[in-house]
């Protein structure tokens, strides 16, 4: 059996699944379930400063998105921070740690953006044992007008300045927690870095509306007859979740910088995609939201079952495997030459690969084999592009197959080179003709 | 399947009260929104649709479902009517198992079609519901058109006829529109009311006027037709029916399966329709399993279909054999019937033989059985009457109307489409494809 045990910034959890910040974690009552579902850690649900709490709306708070049969495929909302006491959730987040020693408790900080604020809520933080904090730079609606949320994660030097403040009032780990709502997530990732952050978590949510109702004319969730952009999340942010992961995880600055992962993860197999790129653990939200806590136990089985099928034995072992493996475009391999193979024994002759590519693409694949209807790919026009295989219904019935060097490419009519090409020495490449000149 | 109440002999009220209710209720209950949505995101839009190939009046179905699936059955019930204006009915009573469903493609990948026939049903019935009307009546060409029969085939060809501007008389031998889909269709196929429901749909285009009461060869002939009109169309279907030829015209109990569908679906009270408690059902077609599955569920203890060849030579399809047997139906294959016995000139069983093939041809093995019974039902086909034509110059072929592809007979101002031409075969789909494709060969004659 593979040892899902996590240690993440010297935080200990026996796995690594965590489930962030958010209304699962907003009370004793529903993290109380979560751990006992078996989830290795909590972010708690971010506190504001001291005073009366933020208020919410009263009508819905959630808009999604759904695939066939109503599966939820995206999930936005406008809820703020807890709208509890801040006093209420230090003393259950007090006897939470005290009740649950082996599981991580993370404490989500959201206060304005003054040092005072920071340097008054540190220490109560600190009173309650918890593990870690996460100093939520994300949110996207609501507390950012205010000057808080994405408001300060959209600011490299806002970032730093607080993390700076979190590290100096305080012995706890800092996990500062990244805003996809901005052209390059390396800047602020960087920034936090350069404040001394442990670590950094991403995505938060991205704005969002889901849904004009054609009725009202009212963007969802309809308040009275108005909406707001909210927070996305769920299965359909993952891949720009992944791509931000990887970028910082890759970047000269922050590759040694812990990344808690988070963005659409829902399965085992998310949780180790996330892993690859460079996550030291992940956290979970809107799956636990779809479904109950109990997911958690299929992503336990299912990450220690493929760890063990490919003989890693321990969390590290995984982490940042991928990363190597990502880079920029101009590094692709330009002689590596792939083609289409459609498996007619699998093809139930839907006709989508033919269509895609005729309308579309590149006109290589037919409708006929021998005057029947059939589908067939043309080596001579196939320019290896992938998109029959991603519209084709059935698994496996597209492949794509790379051409061996020495195999003559009939599109182009050369010969596939052995040598690994990229477009920074390409003839083509104006800025490669003027170095060779 | 509800407890039966004991009686001998063809009776009626062999159930309680209620449960005939039960028993003829919607065969295929309708889809909901969320049905259809979850149904209509099964189907792959293919390119080039092997369904749409499969469909005798060629609807879109990709699209179709597509719009269902974006939430627009009108925009879908369009698609289908433009092709198949009785596409509501043909969304109840096609075999979709041996058209559309059988090619579908996830049919191939894993043996369960997308349900294009609830489907189609869920669209046109949105549609009819809010009496949307797509189509209206073209500027009047002057030009006459007589259609004999106001089933499936003449109120097709009329519905065109009328889009093209042209006045449709329509001439019907019974009291009420739709042919068989009024008269010749399981109840549990069709019930409230829907083929009439439809025809008022259909006809409410306007210039189609139904005259009731008028049979071919009894009060029209062809030849004063072709006289007074620009062109007749005839969708007459098939009147008479086969014949057992073993003599057993006049024993009591001993009918026409198409008589007693018909019976059937104009009954108001249907437990006081008599029923058999033993039944034999001859034939091996859809109409011998709708009158024996509409007799077991009137409460017939014993129902049994004797068919002279094997079940692949069958013309229900798979699905109606099926249905059948679920019902509580016997099937027996190999069996021809050689006599009927009577006692006081009402029948007490079907005396059959065995069959088998030899060299191709069917053979009685001289083994022989009776199968007791106390109502027969013919339902070895039906035949077009020659005699209603007279000498009015339209051709036969094998005892049907020759017509070409447009629908043209060998009277130059005469279409024929449905059951009554070579070219049918028994389907309300067929039916409606050639009268549309005769209407449009007519509008091209007429005006062309």
């Amino acid at each position: 059996m593979a040892d899902l045990r996590n240690s993440f910034v010297g935080i200990k959890s026996p796995n690594p699944f965590w489930l962030a910040s958010a209304p699962p974690t907003d009370k004793a009552y529903n993290v109380e379930r979560a751990f006992k579902a078996g989830w290795g850690g909590v972010v708690w649900k971010t506190l504001g400063a001291e005073g009366p709490p933020v208020v919410n709306v009263n009508g819905p708070r959630y808009g999604a998105i759904w695939g066939g049969d109503r599966r939820l495929i995206g999930l936005n909302n406008i809820e703020l921070i807890t709208d509890r006491e801040l006093q209420t959730n230090l003393r259950e987040i007090k006897q939470i740690k005290r009740d649950w020693p082996d599981r991580a408790v993370v404490v989500s900080l959201m206060v304005p953006c003054e040092e005072d604020a920071w340097k008054s809520i540190l220490p109560l933080v600190e009173e309650t044992g918890a593990d870690g904090i996460e100093l939520n730079f994300g949110c996207p609606h609501g507390m950012s007008e205010r000057g808080m949320g994405s408001a300060v994660g959209q600011v490299p030097e806002y970032v730093e300045m607080v993390v700076k403040w979190c590290k100096q009032y305080s012995r706890m780990p800092v996990i500062t927690k990244l805003t996809p709502n901005i052209t390059d997530v390396r800047r602020p990732a960087r920034a936090a870095f350069n404040g001394g952050t442990d670590a950094v978590s991403l995505i938060n949510t991205i704005n969002s509306i889901t849904a004009v109702n054609l009725d009202s004319f009212s963007p969802e969730p309809s308040i009275d007859g108005k909406g707001t952009h909210g927070g996305y999340c769920g299965p359909a942010v993952k891949p720009i979740a992944m791509s931000m992961v990887s970028e910082i995880a890759r970047d000269k600055d922050t590759y040694l910088m812990p990344i808690s992962g988070i963005g659409g993860i829902t399965t085992w197999r998310d949780a180790a995609e996330f892993m690859a790129l460079g996550a030291g653990n992940v956290q979970v939200c809107t799956a636990a939201m779809t479904y109950g806590f109990r997911i958690v136990e299929e992503m336990i089985t299912g990450l220690s079952n493929w760890m063990d099928e490919k003989g890693f034995t321990s969390i590290d072992e995984v982490v940042g495997k991928a990363v190597p493996n990502v880079t920029d475009w101009q590094y692709l391999n330009l002689n590596y030459i792939s083609k289409a193979r459609i498996n007619q024994d699998l093809c139930i002759e839907c006709g989508r690969c033919h269509i895609a590519c005729e309308d579309t693409s590149h006109q290589a694949i037919t409708n006929t084999i021998d005057g029947k209807r059939g589908f067939e790919v043309i080596d001579e026009e196939c320019v290896g592009c992938n998109l029959c295989v991603n519209v084709c219904p059935v698994e496996d019935c597209i492949t794509m197959v790379p051409l061996d060097a020495g195999d003559i490419d009939k599109r182009t009519g050369k010969t596939v080179s052995p040598d690994y090409a990229n477009w920074t020495s390409h003839p083509n490449n104006p800025a490669a003709r003027e170095a060779a000149e | 399947m509800t407890q039966g109440i004991y009686k001998t002999g063809v009776a009626a009220q062999r159930l309680e009260a209620d449960a005939y209710a039960e028993n003829f209720s919607d065969l295929h209950p309708a889809f909901d929104w969320h049905e259809a949505q979850v149904e209509a995101d099964r189907c792959y839009f293919c390119y080039d649709a092997p369904c749409q190939t499969a469909c005798p009046t060629d609807i879109d179905i990709p699209m179709f479902i597509r719009q269902i699936a974006a939430d627009n059955p009108i925009g879908a019930a369009k698609t289908i009517f433009d092709q198949n204006i009785f596409g509501g009915m043909c969304a109840r009573v096609c075999p979709t198992e041996t058209l559309c469903e059988e090619v579908c493609v996830r049919e191939i990948a894993e043996g369960k079609p997308v349900q294009i026939g609830r489907l189609q049903r869920f669209a046109t019935d949105t549609a009819m519901a809010e009496q949307k009307q797509f189509y209206q009546r073209g500027r009047a060409t002057g030009r006459r058109v007589a259609v004999i029969g106001a089933g499936p085939a003449g109120l097709a060809c009329a519905h065109r006829l009328a889009m093209h501007g042209h006045a449709v008389k329509v001439f019907e031998a019974k009291e009420q529109a739709g042919g068989l889909n009024e008269y010749g269709i399981a109840a549990y196929k069709t019930p409230n009311g829907f083929a009439q429901a439809e025809v008022d749909y259909i006809t409410a285009i306007g210039g189609i006027d139904i005259e009731y009461g008028k049979a071919l060869g009894r009060d029209l002939a062809v030849g004063d037709l072709v006289k007074d009109y620009d062109a007749v169309f005839i969708g007459a279907g098939l009147g008479a029916v086969n014949s057992l030829g073993l003599g057993a015209g006049d024993i009591a109990g001993v009918e026409n399966a198409v008589d007693f569908i018909s019976e059937l679906r104009q009954a108001d009270d249907l437990a006081g329709l008599p029923i058999g408690r033993r039944v034999v059902v001859i034939g091996g077609g859809m109409t011998a399993i709708d009158a024996a599955v509409q007799a077991k569920l009137l409460g017939a203890e014993d129902v049994t279909i004797c068919y002279r060849r094997g079940k692949e030579n069958m013309n229900a399809s798979e699905f109606e054999q099926d249905l059948a047997t679920s019902k509580g139906v016997a099937i027996r294959h190999w069996v021809k019937p050689v006599a009927v016995t009577s006692e006081d000139g009402a029948v007490t069983g079907v005396e059959f033989e065995y069959t088998r093939l030899e060299g191709g041809k069917l053979v009685g093995t001289s083994e022989y059985f009776v199968e007791p019974a106390d109502q027969v039902f013919r339902a070895i086909g039906q035949r077009l009457d020659e005699t209603v034509f007279g000498d009015a110059g339209v051709d036969l072929d094998g005892g049907r109307i020759r017509t070409d592809a447009e629908g043209r007979t060998s009277h130059p101002k005469v279409w024929a489409g449905g059951d009554c031409t070579n070219r049918g075969d028994d389907l309300t789909v067929t039916a409606v494809a050639e009268g549309r494709d005769a209407a449009e060969s007519i509008h091209k004659a007429l005006v062309g």
